[in-house]
């Protein structure tokens, strides 16, 4: 019996989200008494792989074959079902991302296990019950979520654990092979397009965020949200409207219909705070708002706040964070 | 061809969410429902396909209580041609799945589309879980989708970008914006969804496999500590030395 954690690679790195996946997954084998081996998907290097063991991962299991590089979701989801049964993994563990959904969803019914995304939080285990803490109703609520049967498989929010960080420990890397056939490609991608991240931060990924809305009158003023978000090493976003009229794309457009972020700091500049726009951002754990209007209603979610002009307002908080070198 | 749209019923996005006061289920009263918005880019997307083909049907199907039934109409007043509801309250995400797998597998639809989540239980499960019961392909989350003949063609969102992604027919996607534009019904529409057929059915499979002990709120809010404009940069040292986040 073990824990089996489900770690995504890009460029050879481990993602963010996935060091806290292997984290969580370290944390639950050791509530039950056992160890965790990590299954590596995407395009990952032996000594990348092998740091994982400064989150408390035992052991990790690599398939180098080629065609595994870019996501397909037949593929991986028999080379994690394979890696499960070889392990006798009783807890799956994914990051809640578009391949751990993709992933962990057809699993579930593959592995007969029970699913529950979204999580926030280490599970509580009292005897044989096993309860996950996960997020509904867009941010507005949590529920406790019982998962019945042996198997369970747990989706992890991202930036919802601290990632542990024993340093220099390493995990040995084994490679693995689930047998693949050509029919479990048959949905490989034709082409991945990766867009434009601005300084080369992934929003998904991101700690810092830095937002721009219709306050912010037109694309051409978007290098002060960049200037801050560069200095801050953040991630830009948008409110709908935004990205609905180009002036940024679609990709960056945070809330209810768009993505859903939780990073440690979400800095809103001229977003009224519309509750679809709230439902993808309030579980940021700090929220900056900056806004003419002192009635908007995002001030009502936020933690710091400046009621002023955006034009004024973010080339001095861009200075303020340069002088703090 | 036939498509097969699953919609969900969902408190209307500005709801204010409360609980019944064992705090096991969402508290409806006095709530308005509406299609989940995701679902609506599934449906919208579909109708567009069948009248491009000039040909094919839209089937609209809700696992859901007699209470759901004006969202289903309001689906048909959009342009599906007719509908399925399973008689159930939907427990959980596998045992919608094993609704939709069971109707789609009885209906030999070709295309089986539905939003990348409800926005109350917010899952992004069941369209993986009804491909690999019907043991088909999955693409989650599309955000465009074309037919030609029985090949699509599929943009998937990943994080960072996106993926290009041909499938045969029979297939299931979950779709989000930039998919299309939702239409909304005319007044047409709303005459003609009342004559067309819905069709009640009652459910199948095993129960559920999760079940929420509790819901609850999130911890309010300290209220908002507010910098003046003037002495903006004060907010930067705020950060990095009250919220340490930076
Ligand atoms: C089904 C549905 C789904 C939706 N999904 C989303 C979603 O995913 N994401 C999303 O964002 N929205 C979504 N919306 C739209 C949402 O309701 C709001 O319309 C939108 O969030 C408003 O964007 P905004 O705040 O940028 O613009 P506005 O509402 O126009 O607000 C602009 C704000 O900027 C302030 N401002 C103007 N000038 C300045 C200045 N110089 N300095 C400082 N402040 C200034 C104004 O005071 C105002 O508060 C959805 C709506 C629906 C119906």
């Amino acid at each position: 019996m073990s824990v089996l954690v489900v770690v995504e690679c890009d460029n050879g790195e481990v993602k963010k989200s996935s060091l806290e996946v292997a984290s969580y997954g370290s944390q639950v084998a050791q509530m039950l008494g056992t160890s965790a081996t990590a299954i590596a998907v995407g395009e990952a290097t032996e000594a990348n792989l092998a740091k994982l063991g400064e989150q408390g991962i035992s052991k990790v299991l690599y398939d180098a074959e080629p065609r595994l590089k870019d996501f397909v979701n037949g593929a991986y989801t028999k080379l994690i079902a394979a890696a499960a049964q070889q392990e006798d993994a009783k807890v799956i563990i994914l990051a809640n991302s578009n391949i751990g959904a993709a992933v962990g969803s057809r699993l579930s019914v593959r592995l007969q296990a029970s699913l529950a995304t979204n999580v926030v939080e280490l599970p509580q285990i009292n005897g044989g019950q096993f309860l996950v803490k996960r997020g509904a109703f867009s941010g507005k609520a949590f529920a406790d979520v019982v998962l019945q049967g042996e198997r369970k498989i747990i989706a992890v929010k991202k930036n919802s654990i601290e990632p542990l960080h024993e340093a220099g420990k390493t995990a040995p890397v084994v490679s693995f092979s689930a047998q693949l056939s050509d029919a479990d490609f048959a949905d490989a991608p034709k082409q991945v397009i990766m867009q434009d991240q601005a300084g080369g931060i992934l929003l998904p990924e991101a700690d810092r965020v830095v937002s721009g809305g219709r306050g912010m009158k037109g694309p051409e003023n978007w290098h002060l949200i960049e200037d801050l978000a560069k200095a801050l090493g953040a991630a830009t976003a948008c409110s709908k409207p935004v990205s609905d009229v180009d002036w940024r794309p679609h990709h960056e457009h945070v809330g209810q219909t768009g993505i859903t972020v939780s990073p440690n700091l979400y800095i809103a500049c001229g977003i009224s705070g519309a509750i679809q726009h709230l439902a993808g951002v309030n579980s940021s754990k700090v929220i900056v708002v900056i806004n003419k209007d002192p009635e908007a209603p995002f001030f009502k979610a936020a933690d710091y706040g400046i009621v002023g002009d955006v034009f004024d307002v973010l080339p001095k908080l861009t200075q303020a964070v340069k002088e703090l070198g | 061809m036939k498509f097969l749209v699953c919609i969900s019923n969902v408190p209307d996005t500005t709801t204010k969410i409360t609980f019944t006061p064992d705090n096991k289920e969402f508290n409806k009263a006095g709530v308005q429902f509406v299609i989940n918005p995701w679902d609506e880019y599934a449906l919208t997307r579909a109708i567009e396909l069948k009248e491009a083909q000039g040909s094919g049907t839209v089937t609209v199907l809700n696992v859901g209580e007699a209470d759901t039934e004006p969202n289903i109409r309001k689906a048909l007043a959009i342009g599906a041609d007719d509908a399925i509801r399973v008689n159930a309250h939907p427990k959980d995400a596998y045992f919608v799945a094993q609704q939709i797998a069971s109707v789609a597998k009885e209906g030999g639809y070709d295309v089986i589309l539905m939003g990348k989540e409800s926005i109350d239980y917010n899952g992004f499960q069941v369209h993986g879980m009804v491909g690999e019961m019907l043991g088909i392909p999955t693409v989650a989350p599309a955000m465009k989708l074309d037919m030609n003949g029985n090949t699509a063609t599929l943009e998937r969102e990943i994080e960072g970008g996106k993926e290009i992604v041909e499938v045969n027919t029979p297939f299931v996607a979950s779709c989000q914006q930039p998919m299309c534009e939702p239409r909304i019904p005319n007044m047409r529409g709303i005459m003609t969804a009342r004559t067309k057929p819905l069709k009640v059915i009652e459910p199948v499979g095993e129960g559920a496999r999760t079940e929420v002990a509790e819901y609850a709120l999130p911890p309010k809010k300290q209220g908002v500590k507010l910098i003046p404009a003037e002495n903006a940069g004060e907010l930067i040292k705020l950060l990095r030395n009250e919220a340490k986040v930076i």
